[in-house]
């Protein structure tokens, strides 16, 4: 690789052609301030606050998206460039409003934070901050234009990364806005709710809908017995909120301060993962030894991955696993068979999950399959993402990160190592085959591990030999690299030639759901890899690797679903998909 | 008005964007001769350009409220443009709009209730000799003075 050589404030760097001078002073431990900049996003160069100069020349350039050059000496700091970024963020201000003590993002605000780095103290230009309505029209994101500051993060991931093209800088200068296309709300757009623009966003302008205020006044209600389930991906990144370390398994405390909230049944989502390997599992058996013309066998757990399908991939809907997300089966089991054993009226049951994402807020309504315990009511009552249960904690006064650890109540709690993988991606392809193989080869595993389906790269394959077997299988994660594996789907559907994969995993956010939408802000491949390293160490020193050998599993199975994919299964845990519209008219 | 029928496109219109489909930079192009059959870019339209050379409707939608050129509105039945460029600005552009508003009622960027008009202020079009220019329907009207324009305008009221 072509090396090149330049000073960094007279510092020595050596780095790779094409290294930003931003990341090339990085190297130097100079830190250039930033705003609109994102590591996961290719720079555009938006807001201006990452100017620098090069020695000898009176010209500013942007070190964001400007590649460092042999021989020259980068200055990153003077009189002149701390004044003129000031200016820029006095402008950015201008055009902002001065209520950070009631937004949602006071305490982790990149724009609050540069303004104090900054010591910003008046505002020398006239405000210019009008009023504008937000748009709440989805169940899982608001948008508040008013706080957008226009750095187009949340459309540079929504099209670059996840492929959806719900939004994109409308208008020109000062009438800029990010906003879907048409002037159509956000519900009726192209969104399939993954939230990344809420993870990606600097400010408040886009954020999770914030519904804390309903699993509170649950928890107050006498009449109601609040039950809780968590996905797998929060118990690694929650800790983020407390100032712990990305990747710390908090699995124990968060089932401590669950308690000390209130919820009067702590379960975890992991229980329901395993009993989606059961039934997805045999799904794939079936479709893989009887019924080949329907494979390949599409996972359809994550929630913004089936929305994204039904609107853009729907001719594919017979390939997708008829199973419910894990967190749709745990809320179905609560309100029947949990119910059942313990004599509770479903009815006086809310269920609150736990979910590292905003598509969750979405999914529990999404169609009528999601109402199958008892009549017309929700087998989730609520979704709450990682950042709201983190500020319930904070709110009560809970010092979380010292709380003793507490076990998950049994019946639909315990969990096998391949069920907290779901939360990365190649997990839920990795519990599978754990699952399938041992049964299609009748023997125990030697090794649980699947290596191939491990790692970031965007889209994963490989051929796995069972017993003599091929198994071609593929993983995908961030949802703009799906259609790659699609249209190789579709292709050989069209000439009638046998199918590429076997097996596809899908996971629309980066990293899968460790990456989620719903997350601690500031999520970067560092913060990723370490909450993937939590994620495979929480695998690892459980006892039960794999699904099927989940007693309480076994239980549910013998005590009341019969067996995998039985007719009360079909009834419970399984569901149906519709073709939906890019845009709603 | 309202069943006005734009779909299907013309057969010339069908025609260009096939040609441009596979060449780079297509979209503006695309969009410059939409407007020019249909005088302005309807919601409508834009989804069968975003369908025909599978560009997302966003990106469609950000290059159409970019470029000042385009308009997502239709537009009046004879369209005034008034040069608000740095020469005709300083020579009176502003009253030129501001009287145009008084004859018309009718804002720059909006039409009139009859649809007879629609007034726009415009970039420089390239003939600051002449300030203050407006243009109506095309044809160029140079050195304008708001006592004028009742006169300009006339011709174009009466001929319904």
């Amino acid at each position: 690789m072509a090396m090149v050589n330049c000073l960094i404030d007279g510092i020595k760097v050596e780095v790779a052609e094409g290294t930003s001078i931003l990341n090339a002073a990085k190297l130097a431990n100079v830190k250039v301030p930033t705003l609109c900049y994102h590591p996961d996003l290719t720079p555009w160069a938006a807001c201006g606050i990452c100017v620098v100069k090069m020695a000898g020349s009176p010209k500013m350039i942007r070190a964001c998206a400007t590649p460092a050059e042999e021989g020259r000496n980068y200055i990153t700091q003077d009189a002149e460039l701390t004044k003129t970024r000031t200016t820029v963020l006095e402008m950015i201000l201008a055009d902002h409003p001065d209520d950070c003590l009631t937004c949602g993002r006071s305490g982790n605000c990149e724009l609050q934070t540069i303004a104090s780095d900054f010591g910003i103290r008046e505002q020398p230009f006239e405000k210019n901050a009008p009023r504008m309505p937000k748009d709440e029209s989805t169940t899982s994101i608001v948008l508040n234009p008013e706080k957008c500051i226009k750095c187009g993060r949340c459309a540079i991931v929504c099209q670059d990364l996840q492929g959806v093209y719900a939004l994109e800088f409308i208008g020109r200068g000062e009438h800029t806005q990010l906003k879907p296309a048409a002037d159509v709300l956000l519900e009726d757009s192209p969104c399939i709710k993954c939230g990344q623009c809420s993870a990606h966003c600097p400010v408040g302008a886009i954020y999770e809908k914030d519904e804390t205020k309903q699993a509170i006044r649950a928890l107050a209600n006498p009449d109601l017995h609040v039950v809780v389930q968590m996905a797998p991906a929060v118990r690694v990144a929650i800790g983020e909120a407390f100032g712990v370390e990305p990747g710390t398994i908090l699995t124990g405390q968060i089932y401590a301060a669950m308690r000390r909230l209130g919820f009067d049944k702590v379960f975890d989502t992991n229980f329901a993962a395993d009993l989606t390997i059961m039934e997805e599992g045999t799904e794939f058996i079936h479709r893989f030894t009887e019924a080949k013309d329907q494979l390949p066998l599409i996972t359809s757990c994550c929630p913004a991955w089936v929305d994204y399908m039904e609107k853009y991939a729907n001719d594919l809907i017979p390939n997708f696993s008829t199973c419910k997300s894990p967190m749709q089966m745990e809320g179905a089991m609560i309100k029947t068979y949990y119910a059942e054993k313990m004599g509770i009226d479903p009815k006086t049951i809310y269920s609150v999950a736990i979910m590292p994402c905003t598509a969750k807020k979405f999914e529990i309504g999404s169609c009528s399959d999601m109402s199958s315990a008892i009549g017309e009511a929700q087998d989730t009552d609520l979704v709450l993402t990682t950042r709201e249960l983190a500020r319930m904690i904070k709110q009560a006064g809970i010092d979380f990160v010292n709380l003793p650890e507490e076990e998950v109540d049994p019946l639909l709690g315990t969990y096998a190592g391949a069920a907290t993988i779901f939360g990365v991606t190649g997990g839920v392809m990795e519990a599978a085959l754990r699952t399938a193989v041992t049964v299609m080869t009748g023997e125990k595993l030697p090794k649980v591990e699947f290596e191939a389906t491990r790692g970031m790269d965007g889209v994963k394959t490989a051929k796995l030999n069972v017993k003599g077997t091929e198994v071609n299988i593929a993983i995908a994660h961030g949802m703009v690299n799906i259609e790659t594996v699609l249209n190789e789907v579709r292709e050989a559907k069209k000439n009638g030639t046998k199918t590429p994969y076997d097996f596809i995993e899908v996971m629309a956010c980066r990293g899968g759901c460790i990456g989620g939408g719903g997350q601690p802000t500031g999520a970067t491949d560092e913060v990723r890899a370490k909450r993937t390293a939590g994620i495979y160490n929480d695998d690892e020193k459980s006892v039960i690797r794999c699904s099927h050998d989940n007693p309480d599993v076994q239980a549910a199975y013998k005590d009341f679903l019969g067996e995998p994919n039985s007719h009360k299964a079909h009834e419970l845990l399984h569901r149906e998909y519709i073709k939906r519209p890019v845009y709603n008219k | 008005m309202a069943d006005e029928k734009l779909l299907p496109m013309s057969e010339g219109l069908v025609a260009f964007i096939t040609e441009w489909k596979k060449k780079p930079g297509n979209l503006i192009m695309v969009l410059h001769k939409v407007q020019e059959e249909y005088g302005y870019i309807a919601g409508e339209v834009a989804i069968e350009v975003s369908r025909m050379l599978e560009v997302p409707l966003a990106k469609i939608y950000g290059v159409a409220t970019f470029y000042h050129l385009f308009t997502l509105k239709k537009p009046g039945k004879n369209k005034i443009a008034v040069c608000m460029g740095t020469a005709c600005y300083l020579k009176g552009a502003q009253d030129l709009l501001d009287e145009l508003d008084t004859i018309l009622s009718c804002k720059a960027g909006e039409k009139t209730a009859d649809d007879m008009f629609s007034v726009a202020g415009v970039r420089c079009i390239g003939c600051c000799g002449l300030a203050p220019v407006m243009t109506i329907n095309g044809k160029v009207f140079g050195n304008v003075k708001r006592e004028q324009l009742p006169d300009l305008l006339a011709p174009f009221q009466n001929a319904k």
